[in-house]
């Protein structure tokens, strides 16, 4: 009862936070300098066609009518249609988002256990080569450009060594080898930045719960050393661990529009920046939502992990 | 006496740090027998709560130099026992409950995980039979309605209830001794009177020795029978707690004394010993407590003096003191 009652509670606070970027996405076609239907149509369009896409935008009323008619039709899950494609916003992120869902996702597969492992391992390990090792690599990972390594790496694996294919997105429909083949190399590019950056969080979190009185409490019981980090240690550190992992996949998904682009993957990430490119500004403003939604809903699954790895927020 | 139960010898603990090497413990011995009661007493950075880690081993191995001297525990030396016969002894032979009851425990497993550990750990029992005996043991530390508080976790506990779990962890292998490091010093007054009483009745009904540290001599005094006193690092007086409140034997032992408040008539202030404890990175010439003795005369400060037998079962390191009773 109480899970439910929380779980409302973030739900109700999601509202807002929905409404303001909406607005925000709204003068995103404002902001823009002179008359947006002009930028639209482009510097070699003729008088008629900025007023169509003038009116086919509806930028010939005013701004409060047209910021309730943009919010009307959100409401009723509309999120506008591209000026470019003649395809509804939903219908082309429902086409890309398999590609992104499985970059990131695959990409957030390898960070959490890669990442916490070695946080893990250099905190026991402190002050020794393992250490060394583990902060070494966390900082190539978290210093190095992805999309340079990305291409050292296409260059190794697909060039010279020819293992792995050096671009493009296999449907899983296809069958799961081909598809986790094609998802390796970007994925693994995709996750060494917030592996880096996880080992490091994970390391600190854990030398903080090892200096714990209840850590010496465990040790005072004869609890072995390898069962005081596993049992005693490990659920602490998952705490701090744990709300880094909303913001992880976030950035997993941030990370995808560069990684997209290298990899030549036709994922949300492309598409958004061939809406930039070519003024498709509905295009940029739906999607803008749409991941706006997305982080959302991580923000909100992580709040419910964290319900079940903290008790102390269980009962709040 | 007969074999004690525990006698520590010469044991001298040292840590690292940025300043070098840091002597925290200094040739501390004492003698324990079985069911005996001892009181540490000292001010925090005396070297109390260092004598009673190093009894299970439970500093931090990087930073600690490996201590010296010997632990002689049941015939064997703790200080040399390997790491997996050290583990059999703790919690099981001995346990230790500490200061903290709020930080003691571990938040995020229940009340019923941290106990039935110890007992599945130490006596091979499995869970179910474990849990049983969680509750049986909460039972014992007085916390009512046991067999439902059994699932609670520590956040949703008292203090005092919190310490009481600490305590029933502590016994759950009906250990042979208990170190109880400032048990009582973050709890309320009336819970502390409480929990002592709770110590004591457990220490019969189990037949423990018992080592209790406090910084409070009110505490100590009531109940142990010896108390050993502790500053800077070294023991500089130690007697069966009766002898040492007759007679204090060091002027750091009557200056604890005096701090105690009085509960017969009201004082406007409370006696305090002028000055703090020594920086241990600070080598103090002679007795370590000079700088802050009001009795100090100039020999003080040149040699250090030794712990002397001043009466009977009653040690103490203070020379001028000795002098005067015996030429009154």
């Amino acid at each position: 009862m109480r899970m439910l009652r929380r779980l409302l509670l973030r739900l109700g606070q999601a509202i807002p936070v929905i409404l303001v970027v909406a607005v925000l996405a709204f003068f995103l076609m404002h902001l823009l300098p002179g008359d947006p239907a002009a930028v639209i149509a482009g510097p070699e369009a003729g008088a008629e066609a900025v007023e169509r896409i003038r009116r086919q935008l509806g930028l010939d009323r005013s701004i409060p009518e047209q910021l309730l008619v943009w919010l009307w039709h959100l409401a009723q899950g509309d999120f506008g249609t591209s000026i470019i494609h003649n395809q509804s916003v939903l219908q082309a992120l429902a086409d890309r988002m398999p590609v992104t869902a499985s970059l990131t996702l695959v990409a957030f597969a390898m960070t959490i256990p890669i990442g916490i492992v070695l946080g893990v391992a250099a905190a026991k390990f402190r002050n020794t080569w393992v250490d060394s090792a583990v902060m070494l690599m966390a900082l190539i990972g978290v210093s190095v450009p992805g999309f340079w390594i990305a291409i050292l790496s296409v260059i190794l694996f697909s060039v010279t060594l020819g293992w792995l294919p050096a671009s493009g997105y296999v449907p899983l429909s296809e069958g799961v080898w081909p598809w986790l083949r094609a998802l390796i190399q970007p994925a693994a590019m995709l996750a060494l930045f917030q592996i880096g950056f996880l080992a490091r969080m994970a390391r600190s979190a854990t030398l903080d719960v090892l200096d714990q009185d209840y850590i010496r409490t465990a040790r005072a019981k004869g609890v072995s050393e390898w069962r005081t980090i596993a049992k005693h240690a490990f659920r602490n550190t998952l705490i701090p661990v744990v709300t880094t992992t909303g913001i992880i996949l976030s950035l997993l998904m941030g990370g995808s529009v560069v990684i997209e682009q290298v990899f030549a993957m036709p994922g949300v990430g492309r598409l958004i920046v061939q809406a930039i490119l070519t003024r498709d500004y509905p295009m940029v403003q739906g999607t803008l939502l749409a991941l706006a939604f997305l982080f959302v809903a991580i923000n909100l699954m992580v709040d419910i992990v964290y319900t079940w790895v903290d008790p102390r927020v269980r009962y709040d | 006496m007969t074999t004690p139960l525990l006698a520590v010898r010469d044991l001298t603990v040292q840590f690292r740090t940025d300043a070098g090497w840091l002597t925290a413990v200094e040739n501390v011995g004492f003698e324990l027998g079985a069911q005996e009661t001892l009181g540490i007493v000292g001010e925090s950075g005396s070297g109390k709560s260092v004598t009673a880690l190093s009894l299970l081993g439970l500093h931090a191995a990087s930073t600690t130099r490996l201590p010296t001297g010997s632990i002689d525990y049941a015939g064997q030396n703790l200080l040399k026992l390997p790491e997996r016969a050290m583990r059999r002894i703790r919690g099981g032979e001995i346990a230790m409950i500490f200061q903290d009851p709020m930080s003691s425990l571990n938040p995020v497993l229940t009340v019923a995980d941290q106990i039935s550990e110890t007992v599945m750990l130490h006596q091979g029992l499995d869970r179910a039979a474990a849990r049983k005996r969680a509750v049986g043991l909460l039972d014992m530390v007085r916390i009512a309605d046991a067999a439902h508080r059994v699932d609670a976790y520590p956040h949703q506990l008292s203090g005092g209830m919190r310490q009481r779990v600490m305590i029933a962890i502590a016994i759950a292998c009906r250990p042979k001794l208990l170190i109880a490091d400032e048990p009582t010093t973050a709890l309320d007054v009336t819970i502390q009177a409480q929990i002592l009483d709770l110590l004591r009745e457990l220490q019969a009904e189990l037949g423990m020795s018992v080592i209790l540290i406090s910084h409070d001599l009110g505490v100590i005094a009531e109940f142990a029978r010896r108390v050993m006193v502790m500053y800077a690092g070294r023991v500089v007086e130690a007697a069966p707690s009766r002898a040492l409140f007759r007679q204090p034997m060091h002027p750091y032992t009557s200056g604890l004394l005096a701090a105690i408040p009085p509960l017969d008539h009201d004082v406007t202030r409370l006696s305090t010993i002028a000055g703090s404890i020594p920086d241990p990175a600070r080598r103090i010439p002679g007795c370590r407590f000079s700088p802050r003795c009001a009795e100090v005369e100039a020999a003080c400060r040149e040699t250090a003096p030794d712990l002397v037998t001043v009466g009977a079962g009653h040690l103490a390191r203070c020379p001028p003191r000795l002098h005067r009773m015996a030429a009154p």
